[in-house]
């Protein structure tokens, strides 16, 4: 069963690139181990070593966010559509912002 | 409702208003669906913000924090800046935005217009530039007040002591609230309140998924997430993209005849997703969901005309909502 993943700028290193990538899963864990067998460190980067998504990892699976739906253990069927960004919803400038007056936290860099 | 002693006594209390065109259709003798308009862009600068700026000028006021005469310094190209500008020209303080020069000439003028001070940061350097700026001057000026927004409780206490309580009085079988999540606040202040007084309320929240030059720049293991947000606020959250918060914002004022800005289309579209799920379901709801501001400030992007691609293609890399 084919689900389609959509990957972040920052993290097509590790899909040689590619923007979309296809995976299969009954849940988002499955989903997330299925891919890290051909793209190799993926799942390191979304998912931590206790075993949750990382904070600053938004998933969402047909444009609903996972951790509102079981998070890692969330449902999946053929043909949703996976959608993995870093967190800056909301307002980027906003959230740069206040990441930047917060103090003591770091703010997301440009590369 | 009609008068008040000064233009700050008439932020909040805006009308909430059926959409019979776009509710969904619901099937012979099944329970009704109803989507509801809170028209935020009738606060006095036109936008939501006015409430938080007004709740948190009067807590800064109340602490002590901020005294006549002093000077606000907030970096923010958004609603925020217009309406703190408002607030601090009635209230007898100076403000200092700071914003990258590549902001909407609306917003600018705008500003200048109720009387803010503008300061630029080089567009190439984007948001982390501005946000390097703003720390710079704070540092240099430690007697400026930063009221914080995405931190500041009186922002969300805003909306828990008006929004709310407007929204149940003007619907009290209300079953869904669908808000944008920016700051939080409107969604942590009125979906608290709400989920206080009626039993099984949906507080959903909308968040703008913008093109990818917004997020290419964005580092995963040092994102952000607003102090004010409380996730077990909210019932559920959507991401939607810019085209589908295109589609509906063209939706809303070709079918009702509201414009808006664009971050509303996102709303709306979010309302939609649980309208037609409780229809397929079967369920009684009265959805009501928040015109942040109206489309006016917009207008200059062009996304309002010509195709969906287009109107995408216009709003890559900006920060719509």
């Amino acid at each position: 069963m084919a689900i389609e993943v959509r990957i972040p700028t920052i993290l097509r290193s590790y899909t040689g690139g590619a923007k979309v990538v296809e995976g299969a899963g009954e849940t988002l864990g499955d989903l997330l181990t299925d891919l890290d067998s051909r793209h190799a460190g993926l799942k390191a980067r979304l998912v931590t070593d206790a075993g949750a998504l990382h904070r600053f990892v938004n998933v969402y699976v047909n444009d609903e966010d996972v951790r509102f739906l079981g998070a890692l253990d969330a449902k999946l069927n053929d043909g949703d559509s996976v959608t993995i960004l870093p967190a800056v919803a909301g307002g980027a400038f906003g959230f740069a912002a206040a990441a930047a007056l917060a103090g003591g936290r770091r703010v997301a860099v440009a590369r | 409702m009609a008068r008040y002693d000064s233009l700050l006594d008439a932020c909040g209390g805006t009308p909430l208003v059926g959409l019979p065109r776009l509710s969904p259709t619901v099937p012979e003798g099944a329970p009704p669906v109803r989507l509801w308009a809170k028209l935020e862009d009738r606060n006095p600068t036109g936008s939501i913000k006015d409430r938080a700026a007004l709740f948190m000028v009067r807590a800064a006021e109340e602490s002590g924090r901020l005294r006549p005469g002093d000077t606000i310094l907030e970096p923010t190209s958004g609603n925020t800046g217009i309406s703190l500008a408002m607030v601090a020209k009635l209230r007898g303080y100076r403000l200092v935005c700071v914003m990258p020069e590549n902001v909407s000439t609306e917003r600018v003028q705008l500003l200048r217009m109720y009387g803010a001070e503008i300061i630029f940061s080089p567009a190439a350097g984007g948001s982390n530039q501005a946000v390097a700026t703003a720390k710079q001057i704070s540092a240099e000026h430690p007697d400026w007040v930063m009221l914080y927004q995405y931190g500041n409780d009186a922002n969300a206490r805003a909306h828990y002591e008006t929004t709310g309580p407007e929204l149940l009085h003007d619907l009290p079988t209300i079953t869904h609230f669908v808000a944008g999540l920016g700051t939080t606040g409107t969604l942590m202040g009125t979906g608290r309140y709400l989920r206080e007084k009626v039993d099984g309320i949906q507080v959903v929240a909308a968040e703008p998924r913008y093109g990818e030059l917004v997020y290419g720049l964005r580092n995963i293991d040092e994102g952000y997430v607003p102090e004010l947000y409380d996730a077990t606020v909210l019932n559920r959250r959507f991401s939607v993209g810019t085209r589908d918060a295109v589609l509906r914002t063209r939706q809303l004022v070709e079918v009702e005849g509201i414009f808006a800005g664009f971050s509303t289309g996102a709303i709306l579209h979010a309302a939609l997703a649980v309208a037609h799920e409780a229809v397929r379901e079967g369920r009684r709801a009265d959805v009501a969901f928040v015109v942040c501001d109206g489309g006016w400030k917009y207008l200059s992007t062009g996304a309002y005309g010509g195709t969906l691609a287009d109107a995408e293609d216009a709003l890559e890399g900006q920060l719509w909502a």
